[in-house]
């Protein structure tokens, strides 16, 4: 599998441009929620026509405005699965897919068999999509893709209507799914769900790819702001370098060291988990006023601040904590520290 | 020589038809417009504004002897005006505004998704209309066409001024209850009305009677 994508569309609120490519691999698009990662997905699949660009999947245009090529949806061969599964209410689970399959009569009901048996929808051929839970829905909405003719899987949000304790079940099956199909294009902005699934990231904000590699280098080395929040940095501030080793972190009133500090640096950023309590002080340890404790289910959340006109740091600290008025000595080791371009 | 019941169910059932088929077909085409969406829509809806006389006007202006259309129908010894089609045409154009608006609502409330869906799949456009749109927009057709014959039935103006008042011909339940009145025989009027009510109400009933079972 090989797709190609440049494409450009004038939104509402900004441009969206994004180039990028996939190979036999999942591809994710991280983005918060009216970033451009859906209408990306859209105009692959030819629901929407962005005003310029190029996509070619397996040697095909499916989109060209130089040439003025513009494949309808119907040939594209690219499976769109939708956030409320979009499964025809007037069809039973069976008529869904075989609606959907392609080749001679035969060829349909072996399909419609194999993919049956393959999502565990057997016994529920005959009933209608308002009697499925949102499990059984998201498998028929897979089956009938994978009945038809699509060479890439474009999956929007999948897990996003569902609850949680569902998702973790549906999430390894959609694994095993994305194995044997070998290649597709996942939007989300669940991070932990994107790191699990994914081979490579993108990080899309404001209709731009900010990042992109593999999920290892985005989620370690998140490259700006944007991409360091989605990945789920919490503390980030605005910073400056003022010598080779020094930076001077503003919101958090802190001078760092730190090594090989590029020159564009504008943000910096540290895991609430990276930070460690030490008993004195020394190079990027710092004593912090604690102001605020926050159990969560595993840990505690304790936000604390260097200075009273500082901008505060979370801190996640394990269930021993109980020190939990006063002060404390964190240490951010340098090669914690996250450098931002902005 | 018809009663003016038999007229009227007779124009009704045939104008609605006509009027079913017709609304779809614009709803249809009206919803794939890029352009003149709103003009087309306007012309389409106008007859539900405008004064029934003035759409049976406009009817004996366009079948008319001097119109083009009447000149050449006359060329085959046919000429509308005053007859039982021109009922039919007068209830159908009436009627298609109520027809063609409840279908194409109940097209635009389908999920968008489905229809993306159907097309990634492969699914053609025509497929998608016959297989999906329809049969999902099943409840808002029928509403439509119920909308649609109750209308008919109750033509008066349009009809009066296109098709006439002919006894035994052109003259329907509501025509007649005019004309009843017009010769002062109120008994004639009162039962005609009472008749056009119970057989509304009959109709109305029988509708809800039916949708509200599924």
């Amino acid at each position: 599998m090989k797709l190609d994508v440049y494409i450009r569309k004038n939104l509402r609120d900004f441009v969206l441009e994004v180039e990028f490519s996939v190979r036999d691999e999942i591809f994710a698009l991280l983005g918060a929620s009216g970033s451009g990662k859906s209408m990306t997905l859209k105009i692959i699949a030819g629901i929407e026509k962005p005003d310029e660009g190029r996509i070619t999947l397996n040697g095909r245009t499916l989109f060209d405005s130089a040439k003025k090529i513009n494949l309808p949806p119907q040939v594209r061969r690219v499976g769109y699965l939708f956030q409320n599964y979009a499964l025809f209410p007037n069809m039973t689970v069976a008529e869904n897919i075989l609606f959907a399959a392609i080749g001679t009569r035969d060829e349909k009901l072996f399909k419609l068999k194999e993919n049956l048996a393959r999502f565990k929808l057997d016994g529920l051929e005959n009933s209608y999509p308002h009697e499925l839970s949102g499990g059984q829905a998201q498998r028929v909405a897979f089956a009938r893709v994978l009945a038809s003719h699509a060479e890439l899987l474009l999956l929007d949000e999948p897990f996003s209507a569902l609850d949680s304790h569902l998702k973790w079940q549906l999430e390894r099956e959609l694994n095993e799914v994305l194995k044997i199909y070998g290649a597709a294009i996942l939007v989300s902005h669940d991070r932990a769900e994107v790191f699990r699934l994914a081979d490579r990231v993108s990080v899309i904000n404001a209709g731009k790819i900010e990042a992109l590699g593999t999920k290892h280098e985005i989620f370690q080395r998140p490259p700006t702001k944007a991409a360091a929040l989605l990945t789920g940095c919490q503390n980030i501030s605005a910073a400056k370098k003022i010598s080779d080793d020094k930076i001077f972190a503003e919101d958090w009133q802190l001078t760092l060291s730190a090594k090989k500090i590029p020159d564009d640096l504008k943000f910096i950023g540290i895991h609430a988990h990276a930070l460690e309590s030490c008993s004195e002080a020394g190079e990027n340890i710092f004593p912090f006023e604690i102001i605020g404790v926050v159990e969560e289910p595993l840990n505690f959340t304790v936000t604390v601040r260097a200075a009273e006109n500082a901008l505060p740091l979370r801190w996640q600290v394990d269930k021993n904590f109980r020190d939990k008025n006063g002060e404390v000595f964190l240490c951010l080791l340098a090669d914690k520290i996250i450098f931002l371009r902005g | 020589m018809d009663s003016p019941l038999v007229i009227t169910l007779k124009t009704s059932i045939a104008a609605t038809a006509v009027t079913f088929f017709l609304g779809i077909f614009f709803a249809r085409a009206v919803i794939n417009l890029r352009r003149f969406k709103g003009i087309a829509d306007a012309i389409l809806t106008l007859p539900m504004i405008l004064p029934p006389t003035v759409v049976g006007f406009f009817l004996l202006l366009i079948f008319g002897k001097r119109s083009t259309i009447g000149k050449f129908l006359l060329q085959f010894d046919v000429s509308l005006v005053f007859t039982w089609q021109a009922a039919v045409i007068a209830a159908v154009v009436v009627s298609l505004p109520l027809m063609y608006r409840t279908t194409r609502g109940a097209f635009e409330q389908l999920d968008r998704n489905i229809i993306d869906a159907a097309r990634t799949l492969g699914v053609s456009e025509t497929k998608i209309f016959w297989q999906i749109m329809l049969p999902n927009a099943r409840f808002g057709i029928l509403a439509g066409t119920v909308l649609a014959f109750t209308r008919t039935m109750g033509e008066f103006g349009a009809t009066m001024m296109f098709a006439g008042n002919i006894p035994g011909e052109t003259q329907t339940m509501s025509t007649a209850i005019y004309a009843a009145v017009q010769a002062n025989d109120y008994d004639l009027a009162f039962q005609q009305a009472i008749l056009l009510v119970v057989l509304s109400m009959i109709f109305m009933v029988a509708v809800n009677f039916a949708t509200a079972k599924k």
